[in-house]
């Protein structure tokens, strides 16, 4: 089942002056499950293209459907709404809510979803302790370690039961000892749970790991490949 | 709702500095306000029970011409208020006056002098006469009590006789000759100068005007009370040929003063509320400002513009409430000790009190007004300058405010 369809999408800053080609006519279509990683060189446009799959950026022109809907067409409103329900972001310097414990930054996006209390317990739970930091759950961001605070990123962005997860440069300001955990447990949950990710990143060892590697340069899509 | 204002309360505390120098800078700017308009009204209480026990009373029953021409012929019979049920929770009390003017003389000085027909006993409770006396007795049966100037003026002491020539009770003659029983001091030079207190059936008698009355003065619980109780007992003296009038209507000199000063003290306020205001509005750019990025995530994960300009509303509320609440917290105490402590003035600012007839004193009024008004025009402000954090959040772009 494809949760993202990309058609001829682009992206084009200052069209009327010099304009500046940032994603260039991209189509693209992501299956359930699938552990994806965008490489190519700084400023090929992965993060442009992560940000109009999540609706952050709204593209120049094509389209994007996630799970069969289009979100060109929606409100600035509806589409955080939408995000909220159907998307997960992990980004690269974590953007925890810093005055909040780990475990009420996990149920904050259940806050925003209207979870009832016992729901949001049993999941917030539950996803400390797949994320192996059940210990950490009353410690706040800057009580916690760069890999704990990433694998908080990951359980919040989890939280909500998103369709898939975006994650930008996730581990970028990680150790080689917090890389490798933090992918083993998103590789676990890919495959047990069949949790889509699609990485943009440059780490070698997030390629490494990917199901599917699709390399971008000049903002246009150069090789999509299954090793 | 209750993560919203666990987030707003942490967020408040975040920047302890900052937050303690805002919540500081907004106590103290209530603080002073409370101060301020706490002496402001105690003055003006002050002021309104000085004029009214003294001279009008709160309300007073007058015959209908009374006022326009206070001669006596304008008097009225005190017996047809006897007639009437003036008995009312909110009417502290009342007391019958009859006033006049006539020669009065001692030895080769003759001057003129007003006179107070009272009765004593009820007086010195309601305008504190007796607290005036400064040589002599003060209840007198036949004799008069004078004012000190006049008494000098006139060359008279305590024991000395005074003679009272005059026009009665429709034209006729009056002239009579009394004891001076009693010196009153007054701090009004006009009343010092001139006033003379007698017994009012002894004044009645001088005057040939028995049972009559220039005015019934009364006192209310509550001096700005007087509009609802005028029209009670315009409806007791319906179909009497008596009126009443309020205090507002009687003094109107005295209320334009007070809403001058009143108002001349609302624009040191205003001065004050406009460097507070700056002071606030730097903290709500500052809140904006260093946090764009942070809103921006917020948003980006899902939590509506909507959503994120209540937490921030919050914020702004919590901060502002705290400064609101040290504020009137550390003036509370300082306006209770004033209030049953009155400052007492000395020197040329005593002088002055007393020169425009009241206590040189500067009395503070406690009255849940003063706290709420001072909290409210802060949140008003609040209010007015959160326009800018709401729009800015409004107006926030995701992928900007990312790049932050």
């Amino acid at each position: 089942m494809k949760v993202i369809e990309l058609k001829n999408l682009s992206k084009i800053y200052n069209p009327e002056t010099i304009p500046v080609r940032a994603i260039n006519d991209v189509t693209l279509s992501v299956e359930e499950g699938e552990f994806t990683a965008i490489v190519g060189p700084s400023g090929c446009g992965k993060t442009t293209l992560l940000n109009m799959i999540g609706g952050l950026d709204i593209s120049s022109e094509g389209s994007v459907d996630i799970g069969g809907v289009s979100i060109n067409e929606m409100s600035e409103s509806e589409l955080t709404t939408f995000r909220l329900q159907h998307i997960g972001f992990v980004f690269q310097a974590y953007n925890l809510i810093p005055v909040l414990t780990a475990k009420e930054n996990i149920e904050f996006i259940m806050v925003l979803q209207n979870r009832d209390a016992k729901t949001m317990q049993e999941r917030s739970d539950d996803l400390l302790d797949r994320m192996g930091i059940k210990d950490q759950r009353d410690r706040r961001p800057s009580e916690l370690s760069g890999g704990q605070q990433q694998r908080v990123a990951v359980a919040r962005a989890l939280a909500s039961r998103p369709k898939f997860v975006l994650a930008d440069e996730p581990t970028a300001n990680l150790d080689s000892g917090s890389t490798e955990a933090l992918l083993d447990i998103m590789a676990k949950l890919n495959k047990e749970e069949k949790i889509t990710f699609i990485f943009s990143t440059h780490d070698q060892r997030v390629i490494d790991r990917a199901k599917r590697i699709i390399k971008l340069v000049d903002g246009e899509i150069v090789s999509d490949e299954q090793p | 709702m209750i993560l919203y204002i666990k987030l707003a309360w942490r967020n408040v505390w975040r920047t302890k500095k900052r937050t303690w120098i805002t919540a500081s800078s907004i106590a103290f700017s209530v603080f002073f306000a409370c101060l301020m308009q706490s002496s402001q009204l105690g003055s003006y209480d002050n002021m309104i029970d000085n004029s009214a026990r003294f001279f009008t009373g709160h309300l007073g029953i007058h015959q209908v011409d009374f006022w326009e021409d206070q001669i006596i012929d304008n008097s009225f019979d005190q017996q047809a208020l006897f007639e009437l049920d003036l008995t009312n929770p909110s009417i502290l009390m009342g007391v019958p006056r009859l006033s006049s003017f006539a020669l009065a003389s001692h030895g080769d000085r003759t001057k003129g002098a007003a006179l107070f027909g009272v009765s004593l006993e009820e007086e010195a409770a309601f305008s504190y006469l007796e607290r005036k006396l400064i040589k002599g007795d003060y209840n007198t049966e036949r004799g008069v009590l004078m004012a000190a100037g006049l008494a000098a003026n006139l060359n008279l002491n305590v024991g000395d006789t005074l003679v009272l020539m005059g026009q009665g009770y429709h034209g006729v003659n009056a002239a009579g000759k009394y004891s001076v029983t009693g010196i009153l001091k007054f701090p009004i030079p006009a009343l010092n100068q001139g006033a003379i207190y007698l017994p009012l059936e002894t004044l009645q008698e001088f005057l040939s005007a028995p049972n009559m009355i220039s005015s019934y003065s009364i006192l209310l619980e509550d001096s700005q009370d007087t509009e609802g109780m005028k029209a009670h007992i315009e409806t007791i003296l319906k179909g009497k040929e008596l009126g009443v009038m309020t205090w507002q209507e009687m003094l109107p000199d005295l209320v334009s003063s007070i809403e001058l000063d009143y108002y001349s003290g609302w624009v040191i306020l205003i001065i004050l509320y406009v460097v507070i205001g700056f002071g606030i509005f730097g903290t709500f750019l500052m809140m904006i400002k260093e946090r764009t990025y942070e809103l921006g995530i917020l948003n980006a994960i899902g939590m509506t513009k909507r959503r994120v300009q209540i937490m921030v509303a919050i914020e702004i509320f919590l901060l502002i409430f705290l400064g609101v609440l040290l504020g009137v917290l550390m003036a509370t105490p300082i306006i209770l000790y004033f209030w049953s402590n009155p400052i007492l003035l000395s020197g040329d600012a005593a002088l002055a009190m007393e020169k425009f007839g009241y206590e040189p004193i500067i009395p503070f009024a406690l009255n849940f007004k003063i706290f709420y008004n001072q909290g409210i025009s802060i949140f008003i402000i609040a209010l007015f300058l959160a326009i800018y954090p709401m729009l800015a959040i409004k107006q926030l772009k995701i992928i900007k405010a990312l790049k932050e």
